[in-house]
């Protein structure tokens, strides 16, 4: 049944990503008076096209945000924001944040809908009714 | 599934900032507290944050740990009392250098916080709720 699944696999990759942001803000939230800890984020275009492409590996897991993620790895496109650092050494803006945050789940609920309607409609098309 | 680390990670936050309210509580309880010697008097405490990996899984978020606390260095602030039985031969006592405005506004910042990361947790449940009713109806 490859032609479910292709039809399905965009959908089912934007909603894993959107996830995995939601993960990331959540930890940049938590983490905002943490000192030297640098925001991070996922290039969400970039990740979505190497996924879509087929490149999807094994996941590897990193212990030190100093070590590299290999190519094909787990979501490799990510970006730690450098400037605008606090006293501490902290990126963090906490009501940036949070906006992306709800923007995200937003995102998320939109996918889910995608999502929905196609299923909705396969069955449709499998009952025939 | 990445959404169920959001749990993880905001419980790492609600407690470092359930720590960070405790220390201000303690803080602003002795910054009346008078002593003898400037050596005596209460020092103010600061928490110190770090972040971590989830142990849980192969994410990249991080949660947060509590590293311990540091003193304050500054001085302690002298107080011209010559009937307090702590006074010195100069009449002085010694209160501590706690800046209780300083801890106001950061007893602010920690319920802020708290809130916040109480909203985000709130929000991946919305979300994990969703998600479980796909392909329904």
């Amino acid at each position: 049944m490859a032609w479910i699944d292709s039809s399905l696999s965009g959908q089912v990759v934007a909603l894993q990503l959107k996830s995995e942001r939601a993960e990331l803000i959540a930890g940049n939230i938590a983490n905002s008076d943490t000192p030297n800890y640098k925001a991070r984020d996922i290039d969400f275009r970039a990740e979505f096209e190497r996924r879509m492409s087929g490149e999807l590996g094994g996941s590897l897991r990193t212990t030190s945000s100093m070590h590299m993620t290999p190519q094909g790895g787990n979501a490799s496109h990510i970006e730690f924001k450098e400037d605008g650092a606090r006293e501490d050494g902290n990126t963090v803006e906490s009501e940036k944040e949070q906006a992306s945050f709800t923007k995200n789940a937003i995102q998320y609920q939109v996918s889910l809908q995608f999502l929905n309607s196609k299923i909705r409609g396969l069955k449709l098309a499998l009952k025939g009714e | 599934m990445s959404l169920e680390s959001v749990f993880g990670v905001g419980q790492s936050a609600l407690v470092a900032q359930t720590y960070r309210l405790n220390v201000i509580a303690e803080n602003l309880a002795n910054a009346e507290v008078a002593a003898a010697t400037p050596e005596g008097a209460y020092k103010g405490q600061y928490p110190v944050f770090r972040s971590v990996l989830n142990e849980a899984g192969d994410s990249m978020a991080m949660g947060v740990r509590i590293d311990g606390t540091v003193e304050d260095q500054r001085p302690a602030r002298s107080s011209y009392e010559p009937g307090n039985p702590l006074a010195d031969e100069d009449g002085f006592v010694y209160m501590s250098n706690v800046n209780s405005v300083q801890e106001m506004a950061s007893m602010m910042a920690a319920s802020r916080s708290y809130q916040t990361n109480v909203e985000v947790m709130n929000t991946a449940k919305d979300l994990l709720m969703r998600t479980l009713t796909i392909g329904q109806q």
